[in-house]
């Protein structure tokens, strides 16, 4: 096992890290850029490194800098969180190069993932459901026709030079499809200079729902069911939950044996995520994969008892899974709620002191949080600073749960969203499970 | 006659007119730059651009004037 682990991150995941470093007896090395001096993790970790100036590219994606420190401080492993270095291919294969283990996939695995052709191909491969489309021009409106036929109603028009939305339509029927075919060839050519148009179908009021994997180095991967996070603004989850509130429990499987099917095929090792979006007729399409921990893996963590953050390390280290899909149980639901500083109707970020913090306690209230009081949040990074958890014998009792910590959950001396969060919490499409993609757009901010 | 004032704290990331430019309402002035998000400043009403009160890369304050436009 390592003796000492870097953690190449910073806020809430950083602390929570170098929580289970401490408890598998591992010692730690933070680093931080100049805004970040008197954070939290920096106090917590065993040794702290500055690494850089307040900007990402002159601190945490500072690769030189940081693996410098690893090797001053005699770091085994690196572990990057999420975000920042942590999809970085090149990152993973210079810690790989140095001698440090990288705590996550193979370089090759992250390089093909974060590719969003090469995801799609390798998707297709394996026999995961992409979204139908094609990625060539269209040549004739019968071609379109006679593709439609095939992939089924609605299909979304799109323009190969568009953007903006501009020559791009949704169409339900093949007169609509004809009539869209002409004048969006005439918009793209007016706009663009260039009228070719493609077309994939359409996923009605999607779901956004991801698996969670587990890959060891010896083959074996399992999956550890799915969490739900359709609850977006500015196409960033908000609202993350398990078990979902929509699929049955045979399409759950479904995904899980086909996301683990995917990720033997690649090769895949540690923790990851196949990212699914779901029609209101319960078919899945691969959308991406997140070859990392994810912001909301507490989640999972919470219906099955596992420390993932204590998996990858194992994985990492070579040890095997202590479990196999047929042992591992799930029970109860739990929901976290990001807590953002910004404001809770534009959500524009709202930088500044935090004059007031009052965290909500109680027996199934977990928080991962980066600041305390008197802290100041700085503009340089992601509006994110802390995480809420609550786990319930059943949805509603975490909804209730929830609601009462959400109620008592109290920041001041910046805007953050709990007003948003506690309006989605009360809301009557939630508590029945309405959770599609267009949440917020469609109840909250009308 | 109406000002540009910053609707949020962030770093000025690009200024995209001059004093004694003519702006028409609703033209992009500035770009502020917080937490990982661009926000666009647009003029209110049309005018001349008479002060920037701010250079690129400043640090600003929710309300904040950062163009006096006449």
């Amino acid at each position: 096992m390592f003796k000492k682990i870097l953690i190449a991150n910073r806020g809430e995941i950083a602390r929570r890290i170098i929580r289970t470093c401490k408890a598998m007896n591992i010692k730690t090395v933070a680093i931080y850029s100049e805004a970040d001096e008197n954070s939290f993790h920096v106090l917590e970790a065993d040794q702290a490194f500055l690494v850089g100036g307040p900007r990402v590219s002159e601190s945490y994606l500072n690769i030189e800098n940081i693996l410098k420190i690893a090797a001053k401080t005699k770091a085994d492993a690196i572990h990057p969180g999420y975000g920042l270095l942590s999809e970085n291919a090149v990152f993973a294969e210079k810690c790989e190069q140095s001698g440090i283990t990288f705590i996550g996939p193979s370089p090759e695995v992250i390089a093909r993932m974060g590719s969003k052709i090469e995801a799609r191909k390798a998707m297709e491969e394996a026999g995961v459901p992409v979204v139908p489309g094609i990625t060539h021009p269209l040549s004739h409106a019968n071609e379109a026709m006679n593709i439609a036929s095939s992939m089924g109603y609605p299909v979304m028009l799109k323009a190969s030079a568009g953007g903006g939305g501009i020559g791009m339509q949704v169409v339900h029927d093949h007169e609509s499809l004809q009539k869209a075919f002409a004048s969006n060839q005439k918009r793209a050519n007016d706009f663009f200079g260039d009228g070719a148009l493609y077309m994939e179908k359409c996923i009605e009021n999607p779901r956004h729902i991801e698996i969670q994997l587990l890959a060891d180095k010896k083959g074996n991967t399992v999956y550890l069911w799915e969490r739900e996070c359709s609850i977006q603004r500015r196409h960033q989850k908000v609202v993350e939950e398990a078990p979902s509130p929509f699929l049955d429990e045979a399409t759950v499987i479904k995904m899980g044996e086909a996301a683990v099917k995917a990720a033997k095929a690649i090769n895949y090792t540690n923790a990851g995520t196949m990212e699914f979006l779901v029609d209101s007729n319960m078919n899945f399409y691969f959308l991406e994969m997140n070859t990392r921990l994810q912001v909301e893996h507490p989640v999972t963590e919470e219906i099955t008892g596992l420390d993932l953050v204590e998996e990858q390390i194992k994985i990492a280290a070579g040890e095997s899974l202590s479990f196999t899909q047929s042992s591992m149980k799930r029970e109860g639901h739990a929901i976290e709620v990001r807590i953002y500083a910004e404001d809770p109707k534009t959500f524009f970020p709202s930088p500044g002191k935090i004059t007031t913090l009052t965290l909500p306690e109680g027996k199934n209230v977990r928080h991962e949080i980066a600041v305390r009081e008197n802290d100041t949040v700085t503009p340089f990074y992601d509006p994110m600073i802390g995480k809420l958890i609550v786990k319930g014998k059943d949805r509603q009792e975490a909804i209730q749960i929830m609601q009462q910590a959400l109620s008592e959950y109290n920041i001041a001396g910046i805007k953050s969203n709990i007003p948003l969060l506690r309006e989605v919490l009360s809301h009557q499409a939630f508590h029945s499970g309405d959770t599609t993609t267009s949440f917020i757009s469609r109840y909250i901010n009308q | 006659m109406s000002n540009l004032i910053s609707n949020m704290a962030g770093s000025v990331w690009k200024i995209v007119v001059k004093e004694g430019d003519t702006v028409q309402s609703g033209q992009e002035l500035i770009i502020l730059e917080s937490m990982k998000m661009e926000i666009s400043l647009s003029a209110e009403s049309s005018g001349v651009v008479k002060e920037i009160k701010v250079s690129e890369g400043d640090f600003v304050n929710e309300g904040d004037v950062l163009v006096e436009i006449e």
